[in-house]
């Protein structure tokens, strides 16, 4: 898993509640079979019009988003299905983070596993967030956040700063890029010993 | 004596393997149900690791979410799904998993086969690349969905990282009122709930309402537990779920001896939730949803909500966009909304029970000339059982298809989709915009108001339905 420890980049936002994974993704790209690739149907049937150009009206078509790493959305994002090309179709894109009020339990765990950092924040910070972005629009620019995961903060360069929680055992997981699977491996005695005490037969060497 | 604990505490304590200092504890998993969308880059994260699945037995596969739904001897058209469904069986192949594949009897939907065939048990821990796996919580498991990374871990592992989620009793109490289903049910219970008020916990639904319920219509409302933000529903096993469990393939050899072990899983007369909230059967009716998630739903007897009397921003924001989307008028009566398709099946609404009510209110009359109608059963089982009822027969007659098993229309990946515009009364769980095909308008009833729009061309009260 790439590591993330501290991350800068430009606010794309979405001003929309319950942005669910077949938004995220839509069905008709869920056929392949490989973990990449997924970013230019991001979002597609809010993304595209009809004839395939690009959307003028949607958030992240606009001039302020272009080059967007981190995601600005309202509450309970990433609902609905459990499609982990929801998460890579982020990450394909170019997204590493994603700030909302509220997440969805499946979608918060799936962003972890590749690398991404979902960040929760108070509903009035993100909605101030929403109004930082916007007003960079307005004066023809685009806003920035710092995020830092060592130190649990994300800030901008005109005084806004807040700390936010990650389980701590996956904040270390990410900071490092542990594979997950090969920690677990470790403890392989334990689920042996497990699965005796519970009469299951043992497992071919 | 101990700590008085709850279902969700029992299962969870007997499943912790380890917990190791400053990590997440390793819950141990039962069953692992695996399907073709979710599952080709797991299996692939182990080839290139070179690693392996600890317990290929534990593991059980079945093609259901991009399978065709018609003449299975027929080959699949479209040559990506056809790809994915064939990297599902080598992979089964190599890797030493129980595939229940095309042309199989018991092939289907993954979780209406699970419990079918007896590898769902009260008691047992089990996930699938799926969030509709809350649906196996119905029988007394901790069940729920995971992503593809998880998925990879379950295989290698045969356990998951996880914190433990908190718990949240929805007690409900009386009775559901005739023509009044599980669907209306659940649908109810998410538009009080919210799409995320069970975020971060496990629902149990207790009371005398829900102990009303046969296996099936808890099945319903376990499996719609994620449209209200929880990853898992469950309900504590009684003597409907031993009676349900009796004689099913995989179920223990030593009966008896199970059901001991299950009468000790329900919660603790005194034991704690972490949140507790109470609802009256009585007051459920039919419902419909009228938006574009399941919490944006109303009584068959009401009309479409406007937007402006919504308190929170979020919400009047989400419902303006919603009628935007569905092409429906604030005030429209939900009667008077007309229909261009009906679907009734998907993990929420394709078994028997669900075939049979729907066949009930068909049965003598025709679909309305302006509706398109499907019926896809859930399972191999499900079909012959049905087909065995004379059911088909009866949805044949009255002009619906009769379809092969599996997801279908619920979220369109086969060929069985909405055109842009048009409007459908579907048995499913997801209302997203385009969830039944780019631009389609998906409304969620129960199977017997679905079946009762079929035949009306609009929405109808069930309850006043002429059984024939």
């Amino acid at each position: 898993m790439q590591p993330f420890a501290t991350h800068t980049g430009i606010v794309g936002s979405l001003d929309r509640a319950n942005v669910d994974t077949d938004q995220i993704i839509p069905k008709q790209f869920l056929k392949r079979i490989e973990r990449t690739g997924f970013g230019q149907f991001l979002f597609c049937d809010w993304r595209f019009q009809a004839d395939g150009s690009p959307n003028p009206e949607f958030e992240l078509n606009r001039p302020e988003a272009q080059g967007a790493t981190i995601l600005l959305a309202r509450r309970n994002f990433g609902c609905g299905s459990s499609r982990e090309h929801a998460p890579w179709a982020l990450a394909d894109y170019g997204f590493r983070v994603v700030i909302a009020p509220t997440f969805a339990d499946i979608f918060f765990n799936n962003c972890l596993q590749n690398g991404m950092l979902p960040i929760r924040l108070s509903e009035d910070d993100v909605a101030e967030l929403f109004r930082r972005t916007a007003a960079a629009a307005a004066s023809g620019g685009q806003y920035r956040l710092h995020v830092d995961l060592k130190a649990c903060t994300v800030a901008d360069d005109a005084g806004f700063s807040r700390a936010f929680t990650v389980d701590p055992f996956r904040r270390q997981c990410l900071l490092e890029g542990l594979d997950d699977i090969g920690l677990s491996l470790r403890h392989a005695d334990r689920i042996a010993a497990w699965e005796a005490a519970q009469g299951l037969p043992a497992v071919a060497g | 004596m101990s700590a008085p604990r709850t279902l969700l505490d029992k299962i969870w304590d007997n499943h912790v393997v380890y917990t190791p200092p400053g990590e997440l504890p390793l819950l141990y998993i039962d069953r692992h149900l695996v399907h073709e969308v979710t599952s080709p880059q797991a299996f692939e994260g182990l080839r290139l690791a070179g690693r392996k699945v600890r317990r290929p037995e534990a593991t059980f596969a079945t093609p259901d979410h991009n399978v065709p739904t018609t003449d299975r001897r027929l080959p699949i058209a479209d040559p990506v799904s056809k790809q994915q469904i064939d990297t599902l069986r080598a992979n089964c192949r190599e890797f030493g998993i129980r595939l229940y594949d095309l042309g199989d009897a018991d092939q289907g939907i993954v979780h209406v086969i699970g419990p079918e065939l007896g590898i769902t048990q009260p008691g047992m821990t089990i996930v699938c690349g799926d969030s509709h796996t809350a649906t196996h919580g119905a029988l007394g498991a901790l069940a729920f969905g995971i992503g593809t990374s998880e998925v990879e871990h379950v295989l290698a592992t045969q356990t998951l990282r996880q914190a433990k989620p908190k718990s949240f009793e929805v007690r409900v109490d009386g009775r559901l009122a005739p023509g009044v289903t599980a669907k209306d049910l659940v649908l109810y219970l998410i538009g009080r709930l919210s799409t995320e008020g069970g975020t971060g916990y496990v629902i149990e639904y207790t009371g005398p309402c829900i102990r009303g319920l046969g296996m099936e219509q808890r099945m319903t409302v376990c499996n719609m537990s994620i449209e209200a933000g929880a990853r898992a529903g469950m309900i504590a096993p009684d003597a409907v779920t031993f009676d349900y469990m009796r004689g099913r393939e995989f179920a223990p050899a030593d009966f008896d001896k199970a059901v001991a072990a299950w009468e000790k899983l329900p919660s603790d007369a005194d034991a704690a939730y972490d949140r507790v909230e109470v609802f009256q059967g009585g007051d459920v009716v039919p419902q419909v949803t009228w938006g574009t998630n399941p919490a944006q739903v109303t009584g068959v007897d009401a009309a479409v909500p406007d937007p402006d009397a919504f308190g929170d921003p979020n919400d009047r924001s989400s419902a303006s966009r919603a009628l935007d989307y569905m092409g429906l008028a604030r005030g429209t009566k939900i009667v008077d909304i007309p229909l261009d398709r009906v679907f009734i099946g998907s993990c929420t609404n394709s078994r028997i029970e669900d075939l049979r009510a729907a066949a009930d209110v068909v049965k003598g009359y025709r679909v309305a000339a302006n509706v398109h109608a499907m019926v896809v059963p859930g399972s191999g089982r499900v079909k012959r059982q049905a087909e065995e009822e004379g059911l088909d027969r009866v949805f044949r007659e009255a002009g619906f298809e009769w379809r092969e098993a599996g997801c279908s229309m619920c979220l369109g990946m086969n060929p069985d989709t909405l055109s842009p515009g048009q409007r459908c009364a579907s048995t499913s769980n997801r209302n997203f915009e385009g969830r039944q095909g780019k631009g389609g308008r998906t409304h969620l009833v129960s199977p017997a108001m679905a079946a009762a729009a079929a035949v009306a061309g609009h929405f109808v009260d069930i309850r006043g339905w002429e059984y024939k």
